[in-house]
């Protein structure tokens, strides 16, 4: 077998916002938790040392998050975190108080939110959608949320904490304000989130969804953050697990993992934001040189996460641009991965008014828990001749 | 060389990928997505390019082991085939889409694109044979080995540049079943797929319809060569030269012989019908003209107006901006917009756009 790190196959992932590695202590985490047999549910012994594990590994998320164990739901994954969201609570809030027939949500939110909020509207006594409109950098107009919600009729009201796109940061200490003042529930699909930006502060948000493997744990675990009074209409049937919300068996080893790599994604922020930190510097700086017409979508450090690097470059082409890159080693991402590998204009962008020949150049690159300076080189090295090829393919094409 | 192969999904683009891969090329298996709005499942042999197809497209080149990709197409194929495709029928002519994707998509957009990212040649599953038989040692494009699934007349239009960035590693396979049968020893799970017919844009088989729903309806005159109307339609795109059935004609002619469409005139939104024999002719003449060698007048050549048709034998007239072709024996339904490809035995010489007869 041929070593990963052999020379000749070299690699740069930068493409941690897609899926990140599988972090070493999650891994021993999984291995370890599944050798414990017994459904957590059941009342015998091997149940119980099933429930153990399970209950632990709660513990151990709900401290490092800073809420109680109950208000956990371990889901699938992000996706099944905000349909829960954004279609069970809904539909709870609805049912207790018809007038609540509406949800807002951010523009540029992820299509697991979007398409989710705008699915609600259809058929008798459907739930309305309001979209909310973004400014340059990416976050939702103050101005435009209070109109929304100003008839008091939003139940739940979403914004990303962390746009995987563009690395935008909501501001969801107003967006709280707001709803607080509007008695709509706030709800913040913060998968991008975790380890790179601070969450917001226990209370701020009312929902919030995690994803296991943009942290390093293992595809197929999540988890959506649920203060205890918020309702959920009872679409997931079956054995009442989780407050019958979320029906099902409950997956102890997953959620071991999931503490395992949450636990390393906070640990030291600091110290792992500086790294991340550095890297995109050196990465930026090396794009001027190469490229000083490319552009920085999100221009102030401020408003975006570090972590996600999202560039424009005039006149090139993404889809030859990711290609060319790919062929030189570097896994890169224009911004969201569609089921055949179609790349298409991004929503976000036109929802953040980008002209779309800027948009149709636009590459995103997300670093992770185990980016290396190397990688960085790898792509710098790679950029030049792939930006050439990439605009003479879009000269054509134009 | 570094070859990029086209890949559909389908048997014969696997082989083909496969083949230029273990002749020792570089090779990349590119699946273009032609179909702004793509169906997740494919049914029957119709339809292509759905969200099946790009994955058994992936599956094949995991399986010889190169790197594939996906790339969006569906701007210039809509742009340059399906609108080509709508106008053509509009103005009363017949295209053949096939013909008009290997001119502008295959063996245009791709083959260009690839270059620019440093490809030397383009790979596909098609039946043809590139050998170096033209002017000065010049690539030259031939007849496959099997005649029945030969496609050099689709390809043709692609001239002699193109073909000389060209591999169709299926060229010399004696039959389909040999292709399946060495599709089926590789591996390939697409070995027992069944073969695309029909146009790909048009998923459910229905060209009529899909004219119908694209152009509209816009009612005229079934008449006879006097004038003399005998009947109405719906739109003059539903018509091609040479057509019997579905003329809905209420009377039978007095002769009792049956009629065919003869000519389609949008402009005045009439369909003329008439007797077999004013249907036939003996001169082809065809403009855009495509020569991969001197078509020089009173040069003998067999003729190929239909992708399933016979070669006519016949003598070059003319060759300049327009091509005339008289025929040893006289032929029916020569549809204009169809395409017509001149051979020397099994070479191809030219390719053109048949036209309005004179």
């Amino acid at each position: 077998m041929v070593s990963p790190s052999a020379p000749a196959d070299q690699r740069a992932y930068l493409d941690h916002a897609a899926t990140t590695i599988l972090r070493p202590e999650a891994r021993e985490a999984y291995l370890e938790a599944s050798q414990v047999a017994g459904n957590p549910s059941s009342m015998h012994t091997a149940g119980r040392r099933a429930r153990a594990v399970l209950d632990r590994a709660l513990e151990q998320i709900a401290d490092l998050l800073g809420v109680p164990v109950s208000w956990l739901i371990l889901t699938s994954g992000g996706t099944e975190a905000d349909h829960l969201a954004l279609r069970a609570v809904p539909l709870g809030l609805h049912a207790a108080d018809p007038a609540r027939d509406a949800v807002a949500v951010a523009a540029t939110d992820h299509p697991a939110v979007l398409a989710t909020a705008r699915s609600l509207g259809s058929g008798e006594g459907g739930i309305a959608v309001r979209e909310l409109p973004v400014d340059a950098a990416g976050r939702v107009r103050g101005d435009a949320a209070q109109e929304a919600l100003a008839d008091g009729r939003v139940g739940v009201l979403s914004a990303a904490l962390v746009n995987n796109e563009t690395g935008a940061v909501q501001d969801l200490a107003a967006l709280s304000a707001l709803a607080r003042e509007h008695g709509t529930l706030l709800h913040s699909d913060a998968v991008q989130a975790v380890g790179h930006v601070d969450l917001p502060a226990p209370g701020t948000v009312d929902l919030m969804s995690l994803s296991g493997h943009k942290i390093g744990a293992p595809v197929g675990v999540g988890a959506l953050i649920a203060r205890p009074e918020v309702p959920f209409a009872p679409l997931s049937t079956g054995g009442g697990q989780q407050r019958g919300v979320r029906s099902g068996t409950l997956d102890a080893a997953s959620a071991a993992a999931f503490a395992a790599a949450l636990q390393a994604a906070l640990d030291g922020p600091e110290a792992h934001r500086a790294h991340v930190d550095a890297l995109t510097e050196r990465l930026l700086a090396g794009v001027r040189d190469i490229d000083p017409s490319a552009r920085l979508t999100l221009p102030d450090p401020t408003t975006r996460s570090g972590h996600i690097v999202h560039l424009l470059f005039p006149g090139a082409d993404a889809e030859s641009l990711l290609f060319l890159l790919d062929e030189r080693g570097v896994d890169a991402s224009a911004g969201s991965a569609c089921s055949a590998g179609v790349t298409r204009i991004s929503p976000v962008l036109e929802a953040m008014e980008v002209p779309e020949a800027e948009a149709r150049g636009a590459l995103r690159l997300s670093l992770g828990w185990s980016s290396t300076a190397a990688e960085v080189e790898q792509l710098l090295s790679a950029l030049p001749e792939a930006l050439r090829r990439s605009r003479a393919v879009a000269a054509f094409k134009a | 060389m570094k070859v990029l192969a086209a890949m559909s999904g389908g048997v014969d683009s696997a082989v083909a990928a496969a083949r230029a891969a273990e002749a020792g090329h570089e090779v990349v298996g590119v699946h273009m997505a032609l179909s702004r709005s793509r169906d997740q499942t494919r049914r029957g042999s119709r339809g292509c390019c759905t969200v099946e197809d790009a994955s058994d497209a992936r599956r094949a080149a995991d399986r010889i082991g190169i790197p594939y990709y996906v790339w969006d197409l569906s701007e210039d194929f809509h742009d340059l085939v399906v609108e080509d495709f709508l106008s053509e029928y509009a103005a009363g002519r017949t295209p053949n889409p096939c013909v008009r994707c290997n001119e502008r998509i295959k063996f245009a957009s791709l083959m260009e694109r690839a270059t620019l990212l440093g490809f030397d040649a383009v790979c596909t599953g098609h039946y043809a044979r590139v050998r170096a038989e033209g002017p000065g040692g010049a690539a030259s494009l031939h007849r496959s080995r099997d005649a029945a699934k030969d496609q050099s007349y689709v390809l043709a239009v692609m001239g002699p540049e193109a073909t000389s960035r060209s591999l169709f590693p299926l060229g010399d396979m004696e039959d389909k079943a040999a292709v399946r049968e060495e599709a089926r020893a590789r591996g390939l799970g697409v070995s027992t797929k069944p073969d695309s017919y029909d146009i790909c844009f048009v998923a459910d088989g229905d060209t009529r319809g899909f004219l119908d729903r694209h152009l509209g309806e816009a009612p005229g005159e079934v008449v006879d060569t006097d004038g003399t109307v005998l009947g109405t339609h719906q739109g003059t795109h539903g018509f091609t030269i040479g057509q019997r059935k579905g003329l809905g004609l209420q009377q039978p002619a007095a002769d009792g012989a049956p009629r065919y469409v003869l000519d389609v005139q949008p402009e005045t939104r009439q369909v003329v019908v008439g007797a077999a024999e004013l249907l036939s002719t003996r001169v082809l003449e065809a403009t855009e003209v495509v020569a991969f060698e001197e078509v020089p007048a009173g040069r003998e050549v067999s003729a190929q107006i239909r992708a399933h048709g016979e070669a006519l034998p016949g003598i070059v007239e003319r060759s300049d901006e327009r091509l005339v072709v008289r025929l040893a024996a006289p032929v029916r339904g020569v549809a204009p917009g169809q395409t017509l490809v001149l051979y020397d035995g099994d070479r191809v010489i030219a390719s053109a756009t048949l036209d309005r007869r004179a």
